[in-house]
């Protein structure tokens, strides 16, 4: 039980996917300019990290391994994962045409993006078993939202700033992810490695 | 090998399975007059119509909310499909065609300064104001050229843009992205235009350029209603097209030009009626 709470808290906050891995960052800097628009995106992002994971642990497990085509291993992932975003896309655009709309491009481009990828190679290099696979995709896809979420707000805040000529759009966004970067780096040593 | 075909293929199977049944649990309702309107549309995706892409102008036209004849480069037969794809009357917009008013190129115009820099027009504007000492004039660097996306702008060799009349839809996307604002929409019929976009005095314009307007008023005497002066430069009253021609000779500088006589001198491009004749 401690074991799958470590792995919880290690992948939303010491380990967060964005702030120190630095995974997932085109939607990080492209969906975070409104709170809403990143709440959709992290929970669209969060379906399909969680359900990537269970589905590639079967691949992994049953498919992959037995014929010994363990080379196979990002083809079959991204196959995977690229047939999720499709549904998560489908649904999306049927339940809700306005997110749909605010997600634009980057409901697709969650198919290439590393975050998820990232997380199904990290599950089956780390050894997990189904359960710690699980968790361990739940906290990573929380750690996704909560940083995007949060940039969020930053941005929206910014907004509002006099910011120099200079500084103005990416490069201020770019300045703020790396001191967030660097404040989440004050969760280090929370849990051992 | 058999086992990696096998397994990946399996897996595809399944995925688009289950994909296929998920389209056609969550299809969304499209009306079958976008889809219509959408393969009737030239699909350059210019922006034109001020709606992104052609996917969007039909989405708005079935909406209600536009007009059938938003879309130049479409013509007036578009326009007619439309009108009958959505069961509304529709007036064509009387086509436009954009011109460069400038025909100073590197023989005819001075330059400030040998500018060696990105060629980008609205970079060249930057520094110093150009590279050009007219401050109207074009600087043949191009931007509009690459915004074109009827590839109807050629670049002179010495460094003029020219606007061919016989590919330009009235996009106006070469209008947005010149820095100088010397290209311009005129109606597709006028053809006499003059080819000076800079408000300087006479006597300033003559020393930088060969081919500038001097606001010397004799066009405007032969053909009052043809032409206005505003702020040192003459320009073509549209309205009264066809009376303008009668000024071309008299102009000292030789700024005025007849299209359908020919282009600018340095281009390539020959008139739309060069063969036939005109009247004189």
């Amino acid at each position: 039980m401690t074991d799958l709470l470590v792995i919880l808290v290690s992948a939303i906050f010491v380990n967060n996917f964005v702030l120190a891995r630095f995974l997932g960052i085109c939607p990080f800097l492209g969906v975070s300019k409104k709170v809403e628009t990143a709440l959709g995106m992290g929970m669209a992002v969060t379906f399909v990290m969680t359900v990537a994971t269970v589905v590639t642990w079967f691949v992994q497990y049953f498919v992959l391994i037995p014929f010994g085509i363990e080379y196979l291993q990002t083809i079959a992932f991204i196959l995977v994962i690229a047939s999720l975003v499709q549904l998560v896309e489908m649904v999306i655009q049927k339940v809700s045409p306005v997110l749909y709309q605010s997600l634009g491009i980057f409901l697709p481009l969650i198919t290439t993006n590393c975050a998820v990828l990232g997380l199904a190679v990290l599950n089956i290099q780390k050894d997990y078993t189904f359960l710690e696979g699980v968790v361990f995709s739940i906290g990573a896809a929380l750690g996704f939202t909560l940083a995007l979420v949060l940039f969020a707000g930053l941005r929206e805040r910014l907004e509002l700033c006099a910011i120099p000529q200079s500084f103005r759009g990416t490069a201020i966004a770019l300045v703020t992810a790396g001191l967030l970067s660097l404040a989440f780096m004050g969760f280090a040593g929370l849990v051992k490695g | 090998m058999l086992a990696a075909i096998l397994s990946l293929g399996c897996i595809g199977m399944i995925a688009a399975v289950a994909l296929g049944f998920a389209a056609k649990k969550f299809a969304v309702e499209v009306d079958p007059r976008e889809l219509a309107a959408m393969e009737v549309l030239p699909g350059a995706n210019c922006g034109a119509c001020g709606f992104p892409g052609c996917a969007g102008y039909a989405k708005a036209l079935v909406a209600g909310t536009i007009d059938v004849n938003q879309c130049p480069p479409g013509g007036a037969d578009v326009v007619a499909k439309l009108a009958r794809i959505l069961g509304v009357e529709a007036a064509a917009a009387s086509p436009e065609f954009a011109v460069v008013l400038c025909q100073g190129d590197n023989r005819k115009a001075q330059l400030k300064y040998n500018y060696l820099g990105l060629e980008d027009c609205t970079a060249a504007q930057r520094i110093a104001d150009g590279p050009k000492v007219c401050p109207g004039g074009c600087l043949g660097l191009g931007s509009c050229q690459r915004a074109c996306p009827f590839d109807a702008i050629e670049m002179t060799a010495a460094g003029l843009a020219v606007i061919n009349r016989e590919k330009c839809t009235g996009c106006r996307k070469c209008v947005a992205v010149c820095p100088r604002q010397v290209i311009r929409m005129a109606p597709a019929e006028a053809t006499v235009h003059v080819l000076c976009n800079s408000h300087d005095k006479g006597a300033v314009v003559r020393k930088y350029c060969q081919v500038g307007c001097i606001a010397c008023q004799l066009c405007k005497k032969a053909a009052p209603d043809a032409y206005k002066i505003e702020n040192m430069l003459a320009t073509v009253v549209y309205e009264h097209h066809s009376e303008a021609a009668v000024a071309i000779a008299k102009c000292p500088t030789r700024c005025i030009r007849d299209f359908a006589e020919g282009y600018p001198d340095g281009s390539a491009l020959l008139p739309a009626d060069a063969d036939k004749p005109h009247a004189a």
